[in-house]
């Protein structure tokens, strides 16, 4: 089963890159965006044998930093799969 | 009292862990032990232990994310928990935030820009370990070299350090956005210290300054005192 982990930081916590990649859309031309929040999503292949609690502890302890990072855990089903 | 014993922990990437223990082996003296992110154990009665700078595992998910979860890593939390003195520089002080041993986080400088620079650092408190021998108030230079220098904790943990005296360094200007200007954070009992400048890089005039030497020598000082 495919899992896919979305971080993203905290409201409040400053986003540097996401400014930059903002300026750079405006840059574009593009002048409608309010705001750029970069994150990241770390995609997993996970058999049977591996609990929600396991991801929880997986995302608390190394993929997400909860000081300034927010995560979210999504279960993919097979046909969303490619 | 017996000789010091310090170690210089390396991992893949750190870059800066020489200096550091060069500075320890001149400044200090006694035997400096450098140990691999592999190891298990640290070396027995040690006095001190570093975190060198450097892009530890090619900053890969956050900078010293998986420094922090590396095998040594528990031993250090460990010791640190015995009360031996660890000190994080740069890269070092990310490693002791990801590993829970220092509040808050480095984020990306507000800048965006990698910053490499001497800057003006203030004293905030001369009752620690690492800057009993400086005063409070005293202005130092010390170089800083880092992307993800941005100190960053949320207002409630900014409030309670400060209250307790643990903001060891402030910058005197501004450099990454940390903030509340914090360059440097004690834990709770003062004998973890995580500092964004180096100052490794400051302690004989032919590197433009010695005003790091005093955070060695204070180590020094405080271990024989105890």
């Amino acid at each position: 089963m495919k899992v896919r982990v979305i971080i993203s930081l905290k409201n409040g916590v400053l986003d540097p890159q996401g400014r930059a990649i903002h300026h750079a859309i405006e840059g574009l031309g593009i002048h409608g965006v309010q705001d750029v929040r970069a994150g990241k999503v770390i995609e997993l292949e996970v058999d049977a044998s591996v609990t929600d609690a396991d991801l929880e502890t997986m995302c608390k302890q190394l993929l997400a930093n909860t000081v300034i990072e927010n995560y979210r855990i999504e279960r993919m089903a097979a046909a969303e799969t490619v | 009292m017996s000789a010091f014993r310090s170690a210089v922990i390396t991992f893949p990437g750190s870059n800066c862990d020489r200096d550091m223990a060069v500075a320890l082996e001149q400044i200090c003296g006694g035997e400096v032990h450098r140990v691999w992110h592999g190891d298990a154990a640290l070396p027995d009665r040690l006095d001190f232990i570093a975190l060198p700078g450097g892009f530890s595992y090619g900053d890969y998910l956050r900078s010293g994310a998986m420094a922090a979860r590396s095998p040594i890593m528990q031993a250090v939390i460990d010791a640190a928990g015995r009360g031996v003195p660890v000190l994080g520089v740069c890269n070092g002080f990310q490693v002791l935030t990801e590993a829970g041993l220092l509040p808050g986080a480095l984020l990306r400088n507000a800048g965006m820009n990698f910053v490499c620079r001497e800057v003006a650092l203030t004293v905030e408190t001369s009752q620690s370990l690492f800057t009993a021998g400086y005063s409070q108030g005293q202005e130092i230079t010390i170089p800083v070299a880092h992307h993800d220098g941005n100190y960053f904790a949320d207002a409630a943990t900014l409030d309670r350090i400060e209250g307790e005296g643990r903001v060891a360094f402030r910058y005197a200007e501004e450099v990454n956005g940390s903030a509340r200007q914090i360059a440097g954070v004690l834990n709770a009992a003062g004998n973890v210290l995580g500092m964004m400048p180096h100052p490794e890089r400051m302690i004989e005039p032919a590197q433009g300054g010695s005003d790091g030497r005093a955070l060695f020598e204070s180590v020094v000082k405080g271990l024989v005192a105890a």
